[in-house]
């Protein structure tokens, strides 16, 4: 299968629809002074809708993760306004930018980053508890959300008993077990096999995209591309393009 | 997340023991030669704790501590109890006696005469031990002559193995003294064997000398504070006067101040401090840099800095709180066995409640140093670190 991108030149220009989920003005982020100066971000602007699997892509050190760190939240802008969900983060105080991201965003690590000396059970009720449920409760809901991404059976093992693949959904089910509006990837299947990496990348779409929550995948790996609805392509701190997914083709058919 | 601090502390299992191991060693030795020195410097009152009635003792004006004896003249009794304020006045002896043992070897033996033509309201000697102490034997013995009262761990320390035995004989300074009684006395800090007579019995056992006053004690009026009756005192016999309390702490300071005890149990409880620092920091320190990808993903996940800070004070109040227990339960047990092996003096190991809330105040400062030497790693992570 391969997936057909066309350049989307729409989404680059003022806010325009106000129900998208991510919305970029001018957006910068410079680190040191002087002449050691760096902008990580550079003037970026970008609109992001809802119901989409966003594949964020470019060279490493592109800003890709700058800018997620940004819409997260995990990181001031140096320039211009972040809105996430209808929220101006920007201007959020640092204890309500925290509660806003406990509340409305998920996260996909690289490396899993459980904790290991919790079960998977355990580990995908974090976000819960931090939302103050009591642990019986979000055990509970927990145990669901691992079922549904097909470990219903692996639910009291440890991160060491698990094998990548594994791991990286029990860290989806952690991600989104408070029903996030935001779910944010960041090389979610650059520590797997090809193999497992399509696997998460399956689950991904199938669990986790809905049509009122947004999620962003960083990714190095263009096998993943099939995956994605959108394609933000950056370089040098700033948006190259933006490319919408307009068909799948079989392989057959381009052949033919 | 307290749970989840939890189970991240104990988690890593060597980690969590090196922690606790860190602290147990330190709260272990601060406890113990704490208790050792203050057991020691106890040892230097016991007199003054063992002779009860008495609210002030007067003395020469150059006495330093209460083992200093510098006898005075047999009239300043009477001056003494022409002051104002004084309920009443009696002789005290304290000298040391050398007694000869049934091997022919010879032992310094501390001898208390007390006054036996004076008694107190109650009309008991004054300086008699309570009825409690009193391990065997009838305190009205001692009104017959060359009759002693000796004290347990004395008895030990003369005898050995053989158990008491009512009437035996021995020489103190070439003068027969008749043991009719066992008593039990607070540990003196040279170790020797205690001796209660009269005071004139007590004369008789000693090398004869012009001034054989040692000490007076002396007992307040209703009504009169004894601090103040010390001044009055001081003032109208130019003699030295302290209570109890004062004297207890004047004899400490002059161990203190004289003697290099202090300084070398200082060093050991300062090491034990030290080194409990050194190893329960250290290990808290790499804990948390080794699970700082996972705090991050907690900031990440919306736990606030205030609650991150609570999670890791929880984590080091719990090392603190098991290293603690075991620490001083391992000190207190030291003392405790300590105690039982060795019977032939009694063991200078005073474990006070000062010593529990010292150690724990030392102990709770490690816990915090270790705690905010790992959170300002914490605090200030970059968020950049969870996405790498």
């Amino acid at each position: 299968m391969v997936a057909i991108f066309e350049k989307d030149t729409d989404l680059k220009s003022e806010i325009r629809n106000p129900q998208s989920a991510i919305v970029l003005k001018g957006v910068s982020k410079e680190f040191g002074s002087g002449d050691s100066k760096t902008f990580a971000l550079n003037d970026v602007s970008l609109e992001l809708p809802y119901g989409e699997m966003i594949l964020l892509v470019g060279p490493s050190g592109c800003g890709k993760t700058t800018l997620i760190s940004v819409v997260a939240g995990l990181l001031e802008t140096s320039k211009g306004e972040v809105e996430v969900l209808g929220q101006n983060i920007t201007k959020m105080g640092g204890t309500k930018k925290v509660r806003f991201r406990g509340d409305n965003i998920g996260f996909v690590f690289q490396q899993y980053n459980l904790l290991p000396s919790l079960t998977a059970q355990e580990n995908a009720c974090i976000p819960l508890l931090i939302a103050g449920w009591k642990r019986p409760k979000a055990l509970a809901k927990a145990g669901e959300v691992l079922e549904s991404v097909g470990l219903g059976n692996r639910m009291k093992s440890f991160a060491h008993e698990l094998s990548g693949g594994q791991q990286q959904r029990v860290a989806i089910a952690r991600a989104l077990v408070h029903e996030p509006k935001l779910l944010v990837c960041d090389e979610p299947t650059a520590a797997l096999d090809a193999h497992s990496g399509r696997v998460v990348m399956e689950l991904i779409k199938k669990v986790a995209v809905e049509k009122d929550r947004a999620v962003i995948v960083v990714t190095h790996d263009s096998r993943v591309y099939d995956f994605g609805d959108r394609i933000v392509s950056m370089s040098d701190g700033k948006i190259e393009s933006i490319e919408k997914k307009q068909a799948v083709l079989t392989h057959d058919i381009r052949e033919s | 997340m307290n749970w989840v601090a939890l189970r991240m502390l104990v988690g890593d299992k060597t980690k969590y023991l090196g922690i606790v191991f860190g602290v147990t060693f330190a709260a272990l030795l601060m406890g113990q030669q704490s208790a050792i020195f203050c057991g020691l410097m106890r040892n230097t009152t016991s007199q003054i704790r063992d002779v009860e009635g008495a609210d002030i003792w007067v003395m020469d004006p150059s006495v330093q501590f209460v083992d200093d004896v510098k006898p005075m003249n047999s009239n300043k009794l009477l001056r003494v109890r022409g002051v104002e304020g004084v309920a009443w006045a009696v002789k005290l002896y304290k000298g040391i006696g050398r007694a000869k043992l049934a091997d022919g070897n010879f032992q310094q033996v501390i001898l208390l005469g007390l006054d036996y033509d004076s008694k107190d309201a109650d009309g008991r000697v004054v300086g008699q031990p309570r009825d409690e102490r009193i391990l065997e034997g009838d305190w009205r013995e001692l009104s017959r002559p060359n009759t002693v009262f000796l004290d347990d761990f004395g008895w030990r320390y003369i005898f050995g193995d053989v158990p008491y035995e009512r009437g035996k004989t021995m020489e103190i300074n070439d003068t027969r003294a008749e043991i009719v009684g066992l008593v039990k006395c607070n540990p003196t800090f040279q170790t020797f064997p205690i001796m209660y007579t009269q005071y004139k019995q007590a004369l008789a056992f000693s090398p004869p000398e012009p001034k054989q006053l040692t000490f007076i004690l002396v007992k307040a009026q209703d009504g009169v504070a004894p601090e103040q009756l010390c001044k009055t005192i001081e003032e109208k016999t130019e003699l030295k006067a302290k209570t109890n309390d004062q004297f207890f702490w004047m004899t400490i300071a002059y161990y203190m101040e004289r003697t290099g005890i202090p300084i070398n149990f200082g060093i050991t409880v300062l090491l034990g401090f030290i080194v409990g620092c050194a190893i329960a920091g250290q290990t808290f320190y790499l804990f948390t840099i080794e699970n700082l990808k996972q705090f991050g993903c907690l900031k990440a996940m919306g736990v606030s800095n205030l609650r991150i800070v609570g999670m890791v004070m929880l984590q080091a109040l719990i090392v603190g709180f098991i290293g603690y227990g075991l620490g001083i339960g391992g000190a207190a047990l030291f003392g405790i066995v300590f105690g039982k092996l060795v019977t032939t003096a009694p063991p200078a190991y005073y474990f006070g409640w000062q010593i529990l809330a010292i150690s724990g105040a030392a102990v709770l400062i490690i816990i915090t140093v270790s705690a905010a030497m790992s959170l300002k790693k914490v605090l200030f992570l970059e968020a950049g670190v969870v996405f790498r």
